[in-house]
């Protein structure tokens, strides 16, 4: 067991704690002397936890950071939706095949202006786990993104795209219905759309099915998400560095540098959101509140800007990543 | 630099050491050596058509001589600090001769000029980090200048997982790219050869203008020996081909590599926005 799921075991037991002695402090017998003492005894174990909570997450592994960004308890696109917006219209399919329900796409208010919000979403329980296709999108998904996306560039809406997707769906089905084309024909449409585009990775940055709906003139990265070309363990298989063994997903996720820091410092996102103490999950709102935030101030910044100008910088920053020697 | 058409065989036909006669990986029969390059690396018994190295697909697409590469010295930075890959590059760049998996240049086909560039699997099989990505992209920036079709040969496994994410945002860079070429209306002509996987196929090669590929490559998002792996399945025979990809609406033309020549030929006189310009 990871050395940060023992931690996150731990601290789920203090709070189980705290919640006894809280039921404790709403019952009505209880003396105000005892009240008071109660009180005091959650005071300390609160503090303590925080505490635990600095320690632990001032040295966190890549390998921990994988973890965090892909525990089950951690909110997902619907739940940032719910919290981000006072209301949501889904809209459903691609208009050629079908509909994907691990991408959900639709239109949202924020602050007096319509969004177009597209995002991966993975299930909570195994039936809607299944549902969603954990997150795998296929091509229908990523079409259904870019009918909307088109959408939103037609009706002057800027476009929010929440990332969160372990891999596209490969199967033989997908590649029946092109989903290397609907990757590719997404990030065509992104570079160039001309409205707005800000993309939160909010947990799982998996590579060529993130960066299908990850194009955008600002893209930011909750503290704990991860972005990489390649699933760490699936990476460590078919290394020789790694002697070909899954079981050194972690040093493969160390060298991948795949955490939110590591990928700021490479150039490869603008932005990292903090994430409440202890994870995302561990205070969903709080998470939710900073992403708004964030993203109302993307928005406005990029609101500012002439159109034309907008659609040349985006270009020009996916351009001028550079990482090579001339001699 | 082309003048002479390569007969090394290193990514074709299995090698027989020091003799003048190789094995078809295919079939098994016997090529004699002088032969196989004048047959495009063909094999004549059995149709098999071998791998070809960016040098290899040069001498026998480009105009005799045409051909003037760029950036030939460009390197990657080794972004990520990766374990063991600089030595990696070293042992590829060494045995192939070249210093990343793309090689471009500008060249004439049948005297039309070309912005052209040609993937090589045997360095890093064909992966994109940061070279292919900016080499790409210069490819088609020079066909925008110069206002020629942009030719490109592709195989690839994918995205260079040693560079991370960088690799990653190459998809995004030359598929971004191939938006500018649509913008400057300049004709944009993909030939999908054996293997072309993942990141590659994810990118530029599937929003190409015009896409060709050669018979019986292998063609797919996820290489079917990854699928049947991850999800413990058996694919049925014949998917992840070009003539798959065919049947299922992905690519234009799927031609043998003996057909091909005349049927870029053709493509190109079509296409090319300076013929007309030239012919005065």
């Amino acid at each position: 067991m990871s050395r940060w799921l023992d931690f996150d075991r731990r601290l789920r037991e203090v709070d189980e704690d705290i919640q006894k002695l809280e039921r404790l402090l709403a019952a009505p017998s209880i003396s105000e002397e005892r009240r008071s003492q109660v009180r005091a005894q959650i005071a300390e174990i609160r503090q303590r936890e925080e505490q635990i909570v600095r320690e632990v997450f001032s040295h966190l592994t890549a390998w921990d950071n994988v973890l965090l960004a892909r525990h089950a308890d951690r909110p997902y696109t619907l739940d940032y939706i719910g919290a981000i917006f006072d209301d949501f219209v889904e809209l459903h399919g691609d208009r050629r095949f079908g509909d994907d329900p691990a991408i959900v796409a639709g239109l949202a208010p924020l602050e007096g202006r319509t969004i177009a919000v597209v995002g991966h979403q993975k299930g909570r329980d195994v039936k809607e786990r299944q549902f969603r296709n954990f997150g795998s999108a296929r091509p229908e998904g990523y079409r259904k993104a870019r009918r909307v996306m088109r959408l939103a560039e037609r009706l002057g809406y800027p476009v929010v795209s929440f990332v969160d997707t372990p891999a596209a769906e490969s199967r033989l089905e997908a590649e029946e219905r092109g989903i290397a084309n609907a990757i590719a024909e997404n990030m065509l449409v992104m570079s160039s759309l001309a409205t707005p585009i800000v993309a939160v990775i909010v947990g799982e940055g998996g590579s060529g099915g993130a960066i299908g709906t990850a194009v955008a003139d600002h893209v930011m990265m909750l503290e704990h998400a991860i972005y990489s070309v390649i699933p760490p363990e699936s990476c460590a298989v078919i290394l020789e560095a790694f002697g070909r063994d899954p079981k050194r997903g972690p040093e493969a996720a160390e060298a991948l540098r795949l955490s939110a820091q590591r990928t700021l410092e490479l150039g490869a996102v603008d932005e990292v959101i903090p994430e409440p103490p202890g994870g995302a999950h561990r205070d969903p709102g709080g998470a939710a509140e900073r992403v708004k935030k964030a993203i109302i101030k993307a928005i406005q910044r990029l609101e500012s800007i002439p159109t034309e100008t907008l659609v040349t910088a985006r270009y020009a920053k996916i351009r001028n990543l550079r990482h090579y020697e001339e001699q | 630099m082309s003048q002479h058409r390569p007969t090394d065989n290193r990514s074709g036909a299995e090698a027989v050491p020091e003799g003048l006669w190789t094995k078809c990986r295919q079939c098994g029969n016997m090529l004699y050596q002088p032969e196989v390059s004048d047959d495009l690396y063909v094999c004549r018994h059995c149709g098999h058509h071998s791998r070809l190295t960016a040098r290899q697909r040069i001498a026998i697409t480009a105009d005799e001589g045409s051909f003037r590469e760029h950036d030939s010295a460009m390197r990657t930075s080794d972004p990520l600090d990766f374990p063991g890959y600089l030595e990696k590059l070293r042992e590829d760049e060494a045995q192939i001769g070249l210093r990343d998996a793309l090689v471009w240049g500008e060249c004439t086909i049948d005297g039309i000029p070309v912005s052209f560039a040609a993937m090589d699997f045997s360095f890093r099989g064909g992966s994109m980090g940061a070279v292919v990505g900016e080499k790409f992209v210069r490819a088609a920036e020079h066909s925008i200048e110069r206002r020629i079709p942009l030719l490109v040969f592709a195989c690839s496994g994918g995205a260079r997982m040693q560079e991370g994410i960088v690799s990653l945002l190459q998809m995004a860079k030359t598929t971004a790219a191939v938006g500018q070429m649509g913008r400057a209306a300049v004709p944009f002509i993909v030939v999908y050869t054996d293997p072309l996987t993942a990141g590659v196929f994810a990118s530029f090669a599937s929003v190409a203008d015009i896409v060709i590929a050669e018979q019986q490559s292998l063609v797919g998002f996820a290489g079917p020996r990854v699928i049947e792996r991850a999800f413990k399945i058996k694919l049925p025979p014949g998917s992840h081909t070009a003539e798959f990809q065919f049947e299922h609406g992905m690519v234009d033309i799927v031609v043998s590599r003996r057909e091909l020549q005349p049927l870029l030929v053709r493509i190109l006189r079509l296409v090319s926005p300076r013929r007309e310009a030239d012919a005065e």
